[in-house]
């Protein structure tokens, strides 16, 4: 006890003295070192300030954008389902619902490069070459009619290309336009109008998500059902038959664990579990050991539809040869994915999807 | 409730009405017939009372009781391509008081929320500075420190609302909302430590702020807001920040659109120039009627909602007493009142402030009336301490038309109807 006084007398002396000292700093952490700086500072600005060498051209951009961005944004970038579009919607802005895109609503080019190289693709941030992304960003102009087809956009032609609504944009001047209208003067108590009617209602539209109660008493009376049924009850006892049999290999927890991690590359496209849906890829509960393209809500490329009605299986060496080379594999295939380079890998992840029924 | 309007609204909503009127109804009976028979719960032993409760350690790290499992963030899946990069709303509706519990604030991602120790954080300052440096956590816990409490609001909080009353709870209309008491370390004191005497005038200078995540999030901060109240915070309410909220650091920007309070926070680059990063070109502008679009729209302006009753809240206890209570912030500064209608903005009484309100953090405001089982149109107006007064949707539309999106503060309507139940609505 009297040690641990005295070391707290100590420590608020040497405060009270050290105070003053610190003017010059705490001399608190270390000096950033050039190349750590190089792999974080990345970010481009509107003068061209942070452009890599490279460059990249619309012909090589139309296949990369393809097999790394069509998925979620469209071949021709005229965006999937909620995904954002990047091309259309010029001279929309002025419109009831204006539609923002790269060529119709961004101010600068230098955003494109930054974003796609900090963020995107969805799932494989930083994966991309400087010239992939010089050539994503000439397509990305190319959709939008700015450049021509046999554009090559580099780091000494940025900043020619001109962005149709760079001049759109003012400083934020509520100061001026609004805080002088909303005021004290503008509060009204007494007779501030003689009548009021209802103009729109939320419920007419009824957009708005389920209540919680409602939904849960629906799964308690499922639940309820599901266990006065005899012939689940007779379907789960021989599942623990199963599993207790040798032949029936239960997946390695610690294999499924890795593949849960190998997952993360799919699940922007695919969900897996109790409350899962189709995405922009099918639902992948009760693929591993079926019939392919068994999922009657999702749209199946017709390569994948003649693949399943040639019979094709996923057991463990067909889901191998897709997930190797999807393109491959199923000429057609819409899944845009690369492919998984290891084999430990594609292992890891059919062992985390077998356990999903 | 008359049939006519109960085959007016959607089955699920009929069942929910029809559970909470008949919640009212039985209450109500109750209270008539406290005075005709005894209450078995007082005049007889309740199990709790005779047995034995749980030990401590039953839950090391406690969550709320079963019975309020519906107090939970929502998700509204229509609004976004994918969840992981989306949001949800805090329950404001079945809070009280202003301070938000981790568990159930909002979450806004890019690239979904990561996990990363503290061991494993990095913060870089590096640019128009005397000395880059690199941090770790346990660097960051010996500068000296500081607690404030301040709200963290979306900047398209109330953006669904723009077009018409859509969306029918105060969660989902007002809940891209939190307000925590943060404990860290002024980002003044670290651009001090890496040195600014390099960089030479100030005012025109920028502070690029980003996160460690796949979409590392970056925004631009002017260097006078940088050395005002920015704080690099690890701590929230106590303890450490949740994952979804950017454990274990995160930037708090006072005041200003959530967007820019980047969380797992691994870099600061003095710039001379704003980056135009996409959150701030294509996302979080706001454009006019002609097409024009305001940018840098940082501040969140003066606002407020009643929180109830409103639709997930319904009256269940008829005539009487009534509380009206809701929530009022403003990012200039401190709120100075909030007015109340009952009557859709004929007349307006001023409602009383749990606490007088303080900088930039949520106040809570109550309005304690006689309910005559009327119906109502409810709003609530803020007052903060520059003199502003928030404005109603018809005024913002006539300045901003009818294109935007982000901050949108106006003022919000409930229509309470004779049975209790509410429903979001625009009115004239």
């Amino acid at each position: 006890m009297s040690r641990f006084l005295k070391g707290t007398a100590l420590a608020a002396l040497t405060l009270t003295a050290a105070a003053p000292a610190f003017a010059d700093g705490y001399g608190l952490g270390r000096e950033a070192l050039p190349e750590e700086i190089a792999a974080w500072n990345l970010d481009i600005a509107p003068d061209g300030t942070g452009l890599p060498d490279g460059s990249g051209s619309v012909e090589d951009g139309e296949w990369i954008f393809s097999e790394n961005c069509a998925v979620c944004h469209g071949e021709f970038a005229e965006g999937v389902d909620n995904w954002p579009k990047l091309a259309g919607g010029e001279d929309t802005l002025a419109d009831k619902d204006p539609l923002k895109t790269v060529g119709s609503y961004w101010p600068y080019l230098s955003t494109v490069f930054d974003y796609v190289r900090r963020s995107m693709p969805f799932g494989a941030a930083q994966t991309l070459s400087d010239d992939d992304i010089y050539a994503i960003t000439a397509y990305i102009l190319y959709s939008n009619y700015l450049v021509e087809d046999d554009f090559v956009l580099s780091k000494d032609n940025f900043l020619d290309v001109e962005m149709p609504n760079a001049e759109g944009f003012i400083v934020d001047d509520r100061a001026k336009t609004e805080y002088p209208i909303f005021t004290e003067a503008n509060a009204c108590y007494e007779n501030c109008k003689d009548d009021v009617e209802i103009t729109m209602r939320a419920t007419v539209l009824d957009v708005t998500p389920e209540e919680t109660a409602e939904e849960e008493a629906a799964l308690q009376e499922a639940a309820a059902e599901t266990v006065v049924e005899p012939d689940t009850t007779d379907k789960a006892e021989s599942a623990v038959d199963a599993a207790a049999e040798p032949a029936m290999e239960a997946p390695d927890p610690e294999l499924v664990a890795a593949g849960e991690n190998v997952f993360k590359k799919c699940k922007a496209c695919h969900k897996v579990g109790e409350d899962a849906k189709n995405g922009t890829g099918p639902l992948l509960n009760g693929v591993v050991g079926h019939p392919a393209a068994q999922n009657a809500d999702f749209k199946y490329s017709n390569g994948m539809k003649d693949a399943a009605a040639g019979g094709l299986v996923w057991d463990h060496e067909a889901l191998t040869g897709y997930l190797t080379k999807p393109r491959d594999y199923i000429k057609g295939t819409k899944m845009s994915f690369a492919g998984l380079k290891k084999q430990d890998d594609i292992d890891a992840v059919i062992a985390y999807l077998s356990t999903f029924d | 409730m008359s049939n006519e309007d109960d085959t007016a609204l959607t089955p699920s909503r009929r069942a929910f009405l029809k559970g909470s009127a008949a919640a009212g109804g039985a209450l109500m009976a109750a209270g008539a017939a406290q005075a005709q028979e005894a209450d078995p719960l007082i005049t007889e032993v309740q199990d709790w009372a005779t047995g034995l409760g749980d030990g401590v350690d039953a839950t090391p790290y406690g969550l709320p009781i079963e019975y309020e499992d519906d107090v939970v963030r929502r998700n509204v899946p229509w609004l976004t391509a994918d969840p992981i990069s989306s949001i949800n709303f805090t329950p404001i509706h079945a809070l009280d008081g202003t301070i938000t519990p981790q568990g159930c604030a909002f979450e806004r991602h890019h690239s979904g929320a990561i996990s990363m120790r503290k061991e494993d954080f990095r913060l870089m300052i590096n640019g128009l500075v005397d000395k880059p440096l690199v941090f770790t956590y346990a660097d960051l816990e010996r500068f000296p420190r500081e607690n404030h409490v301040y709200f963290c609001e979306c900047a398209a909080n109330t953006g669904m609302e723009w077009a018409g009353a859509q969306l029918n709870g105060a969660q989902f209309t007002h809940g891209m909302i939190h307000n925590m008491e943060y404990t860290g370390v002024p980002l003044r004191t670290l651009l001090q430590e890496a040195g600014l005497d390099a960089v030479g005038e100030l005012s025109d200078k920028w502070v690029y702020v980003e996160g460690a995540d796949a979409s590392s999030n970056g925004r631009s901060i002017p260097m006078e807001k940088a050395l005002d109240d920015v704080l690099v915070a690890f701590k929230a309410n106590g303890e450490a920040l949740r994952m979804e909220h950017g454990y274990p650091v995160r930037l708090v920007v006072p005041g200003w659109e959530g967007n820019m309070w980047v969380k797992w926070l691994r870099r600061i680059e003095v710039t001379d120039q704003a980056v135009e990063s996409r959150e701030e070109t294509s996302k979080y502008t706001d454009t006019l009627a002609d097409g024009t679009s305001r940018k840098w729209t940082w501040v969140m302006d003066a606002k407020s909602v009643v929180t109830s009753p409103s639709p997930q809240s319904p009256i269940t206890h008829g005539q009487g007493p009534l509380v009206i209570t809701g929530l009022a912030w403003s990012g200039n500064g401190a709120i100075t009142g909030v007015d109340v209608t009952t009557d859709g903005g004929m007349t307006w009484q001023k409602a009383r402030l749990a606490k007088p309100g303080e900088k930039m953090a949520l106040t809570r405001f109550y309005l304690d009336i006689d309910w005559d089982g009327s119906e109502m149109l409810l709003q609530s107006r803020a007052h903060d301490e520059t003199g502003y007064v928030q404005p109603t949707k018809t005024q913002l539309r006539e300045v901003r038309g009818e294109n935007s999106v982000y901050h949108n503060n106006c003022i919000q309507t409930w229509h309470v109807k004779e049975n209790g139940e509410a429903e979001n609505v625009e009115i004239s």
